[in-house]
């Protein structure tokens, strides 16, 4: 099988790159482009830490192949971390240490950004529904309902 | 500034933001696989897909003709090394030796350029298995026509702590009993006699980070980026394997994904180190999760307990049995045994105790630490014979604790021996029944239960630490304990921004690097606040004597009037800052001062297992829960964990521990088990194995913060974080039985809890929603 040339924006920089047809979209990001926030656990699209946005919309780049993302935008949280946007999230769950080891918090912090840009964070109900992808093994997700809900504007 | 208003204390009990948010937030932080080292090689590890058989042979010639390989490592490169590790018994070869005993057991490890390269490699090497009978429950481990599955005398590891080793029978690898008073004798007076058998389930911590290190194995020795959480412990065991002095064995940490005991003691290293020094090159290799679930694991258990009183429920006597799986090889079961053994009594002032604890080697993968090991084990079994005694004295489940807890000051070992209970228990009780409405009527099906336990905490203690306070007034803090999400570096910055008298915003904290940080024992058994952070306020204050000195000469007075804050040392309404107070004593705008904290077994403290535990870790939880008759399907309403820390340094930190332990509590009750068909995981992925999510949360969720400064950590603290994992279950099977439903077996899944229900014969007396007695 041969390369795939593809030609996809990377936290706004355009990236042109030759993949190989089974090369995740994940692989792409850690090992070539060095963009190591979205990590890898458990590899079936449970967990949620591996999870980046696609022209807005949350994906398990754990189970989405590089080349697939040709020709669309790709936000990972290196690339959200520089918006103005950006402050909000890390306030709110700074406010309510809504993070303990780390390695979920980016793919929560897209899936949230995600979910407030398209207008489905709007209640309690919501953010439980929205938020059931995304696995975190330290918190009790107490915390992070939270900052959820101070993002939703909804009263804590 | 002045001594009086000083007085208050600045940073501790202050919720101060975690000094790694921003970091973690920005996707900055940086864990084992996101690293890379010049000339670094990717390497996977080929596992063995049987529980037991013999290895007839290996042909390695295809992969290493492999494009992209650079060396391919078997047993047979270890002739020059006495290749057996474990730090308590060294039962474990780094890579199997002619014979596997667990499926996942690595056989071969392969390092090229690339993983895809490397995994490509690991499928092209041929191995020839003769498969042996597989001892892959307690019972066929047990049996007494087993295969023995450890041949060698065993050696002692070099972190065995537990006393002699004693004779190994069998499977058997390690015992512990508990003995004090005439059990037969008391047991005579017994009015109530509640026994029965119990089964625990193995469970996966699932770090969400799996384990991961690299390796460069140099001339002049080896270094590793490790996401271990007790560094110093690997660094001696790799030495002692590769044959190397300590020093010139390197091992950087930076933050862990998660821990809960999966990384503690050695995993992942010396194999890495192995490939390494075959490649002649940097290693990485990164568990996938399936290989992390053959790595490290809670052990499964089989109990038996009794537990006796008399007509008004005097307690009198406790018995328990049991075995537990601690897999192919020892790893941490003797502690996880023993440290069970000491929580089967439970806080309880019993006439006569009798434990017997086995640690048996089966042909599973193997067990080791999973946060609050052994009190998880034992608490639920021990609670549900407690509220069963009291229903049949008649007497409110709280109200018999209160009469028969072991109060502050009196022995908690049944023996005597070891530390006295350090620890408001009853009041801790009261607390967590209170906030989970226990005495609030109840609808059909509800039901309400309480659990207190305490756990052997603090491991050996031994920590240092040094503190430099740079000549820009800033301070950095070396300390060994290992960041894994606790909240460590947060808590370690505020102890010594409170002796120095700076704002903590101002301290830095950084990761364990062998060369320069000094020696902290291990990040585990909830000591790091309470070891390490003392070792960190002694070197502070020594730091802040510096300081004293340095100002008391200035102004022509004794160090112990000059009062530190702000980052100025002050005196009779002069004040200069740290950079003055430095460039003063230095005659210079440089230099810095660098002080060292020291913690070691002291004031009759051997440190020793025996002599300790260092203090008791309080594990209280009240639960109020629902069952639907119909489907099995638990809901829990309410949960209400106690933080008995002594002093909190970081509130929110301390609530934020209980709540992430009460979720995994829930986990641990409710759903999580690995399933073992002939030694191998059945379910070893995330679709399979059931971890909580953030609808399993309690519709109310409490973590109770009690601080009688009773600890022996900075300002009376003592650590926390585990207790809940081991109360939480406890007080849910209360709460169940109290809903007329009593069990004997976790997971309590829908089934088991529906035929539970549905059985023909219902527990005696368990009926639904019964009225409890006043």
């Amino acid at each position: 099988m041969g390369a795939i040339e593809i030609e996809l924006t990377v936290n706004g920089d355009a990236v042109r790159a030759d993949v190989e047809p089974q090369e995740l979209l994940l692989d792409f990001l850690r090992e070539r482009l060095g963009l190591t926030a979205a990590k890898r656990s458990c590899d079936v699209q449970v967990c949620g830490t591996c999870t980046v946005l696609i022209d807005g919309a949350p994906v398990s780049a754990c189970n989405h192949l590089a080349f697939e993302a040709s020709g669309h935008e790709v936000l990972t949280v290196e690339g959200f971390a520089q918006t103005a946007e950006f402050a909000e999230f890390e306030s709110a769950f700074i406010r309510h240490a809504a993070l303990q080891c780390g390695y979920c918090t980016p793919g929560l912090l897209l899936t949230l950004k995600s979910l407030r840009d398209n207008g489905e964070l709007s209640s309690e109900e919501d953010i439980r529904h929205g938020l059931d992808g995304n696995v975190c093994r330290c918190t009790g997700y107490r915390s992070i309902l939270e900052a959820a809900r101070e993002l939703a504007g909804l009263q804590s | 500034m002045t001594v009086q208003e000083r007085a208050a204390l600045a940073e501790i009990g202050v919720s101060r933001p975690r000094k790694d948010a921003h970091e973690k937030l920005s996707g900055q932080a940086q864990y084992v696989g996101d690293m890379e080292v010049a000339g670094m090689l990717h390497g996977k590890v080929l596992r063995s897909p049987f529980a037991h058989a013999a290895i007839r042979s290996i042909d390695i010639s295809a992969a290493v003709a492999m494009e992209g390989v650079a060396a391919v490592l078997t047993a047979s490169d270890l002739d020059d090394i006495e290749p057996y590790y474990g730090h308590a018994i060294k039962d474990r070869p780094i890579i199997a030796i002619d014979r596997v005993r667990f499926a996942g057991e690595p056989i071969a490890a392969v390092a090229a350029v690339s993983e895809a390269a490397a995994e490509a490699a690991v499928r092209a090497i041929a191995v020839e298995y003769d498969e042996l009978p597989v001892l892959g429950t307690l019972e066929q481990a047990l049996a007494a026509d087993a295969p023995k599955l450890h041949d060698r005398v065993p050696k002692v590891g070099l972190f065995h702590g537990l006393g002699d080793l004693g004779e190994q029978e069998g499977n058997v690898c390690y015992r512990y009993a508990l003995r004090s008073g005439d059990v037969e004798a008391a047991r005579e007076r017994a009015a109530i006699t509640v026994e029965g058998s119990y089964t625990f389930p193995a469970v996966y911590q699932y770090a969400m980070e799996t384990h991961a290190t690299i390796a460069h194995y140099h001339g002049d020795g080896v270094t590793l980026w490790a996401n271990c959480q007790h560094p110093f412990l690997v660094q001696a065991e790799i030495a002692d394997l590769f044959g190397l002095p300590i020093g010139s064995v390197r091992i950087i940490v930076g933050y862990l994904g998660g821990g809960f005991g999966s990384k503690s003691y050695t995993k992942l290293e010396p194999l890495t180190v192995a490939l390494a020094r075959k490649a002649g090159r940097p290693v990485r290799i990164v568990n996938r999760v399936e290989e992390s679930m053959v790595t490290s694991r809670r052990h499964g258990m089989r109990c038996f307990m009794r537990t006796t009183a008399a007509a008004d429920g005097t307690l009198l006597t406790r018995e328990a049995r049991f075995e537990m799986d601690t897999g192919a090889y020892a790893d941490n079961g003797p502690r996880v045994t023993a440290t069970a053994g000491d929580a089967a009594p439970g806080p309880y002032r019993f006439e006569a105790v009798e434990v017997d604890a086995s640690c048996v080697y089966c042909n599973t993968a193997p067990s080791g630490s999973y946060r609050a090991f052994g009190a998880t084990h034992l608490q639920w079994i021990g609670e549900s014979q407690i509220e069963e005694v009291a229903r049949r004295a008649g007497l409110d489940p709280v109200e018999l604790r209160r009469r028969s807890l072991v109060l502050p000051g009196e022995p908690v070992r049944p023996d005597g021996s070891g530390k006295p209970l350090d620890a408001d228990l009853v009041g801790d009780i009261e607390r967590a029944s209170g906030a989970v409405g226990w005495d609030e009527p109840k609808p059909p099906w509800v039901g309400r239960g309480v659990s207190v336990g305490l756990l052997a905490a603090g491991a050996h203690p031994v920590s240092r630490a040094s503190v430099r306070l740079t000549s820009d007034g800033t301070a950095d803090v070396y300390v060994g304990t290992t960041e894994l999400g606790q909240g460590a570096r947060t808590v370690m910055s505020q102890i010594a921004a409170e002796e120095l008298g700076l704002s903590s915003d101002l301290v830095r904290v950084h990761g364990a690097d062998t060369r320069f940080t000094p020696y902290d024992r291990s990040t585990g058994a909830s000591r790091s606040t309470t070891v390490a952070g003392l070792a960190v306020k002694r070197a502070a204050e020594n730091v802040a004597a510096r300081l004293r000195e340095t100002a008391g000469e200035l102004w022509d007075v004794e160090p112990a009037v000059i009062e530190l804050a702000h980052g100025r040392a002050a005196f009779a309404g002069e004040d200069v800052s740290f950079p003055d107070l430095i460039a003063k004593r230095f005659g210079f705008r440089g230099g810095e001062i660098i002080e060292g904290g020291e913690v070691r077994p002291e004031g009759g403290d051997t440190g020793s297992y025996a002599e300790g535990p260092h203090f008791w870790e309080v594990c209280v939880a009240g639960a109020e829960v629902e069952v639907d008759p119909d489907t099995g399907v638990i809901t829990v309403l309410r949960t209400a964990t106690v933080a008995d820390v002594g002093r909190a340094i970081n509130p929110q930190l301390v609530e934020r521990q209980d709540e992430g332990a009460t979720l995994q509590g829930i986990g641990n009750a409710l759903f999580e088990e690995l399933i073992f068909e002939d030694g191998v995981v059945m379910n070893d992925n995330l679709l399979e194995y059931r971890v909580p999510r953030v609808g399993d949360m309690p519709r109310r969720m409490r973590t109770i913060i009690v601080e009688n400064a009773d600890g022996p950590g900075p300002y009376g603290a003592k650590g926390c974080g585990e207790g809940a994992l081991a109360a939480v279950p406890a007080a849910i099977v209360c709460a169940l039985a109290d809903a007329g439903v009593a069990m004997n077996e976790l997971p309590l899944t829908p089934e088991r809890v529906w035929r539970r229900i549905h059985e023909q014969d219902p527990p005696a007396g368990a009926e639904p929603n019964e009225e409890r007695p006043t």
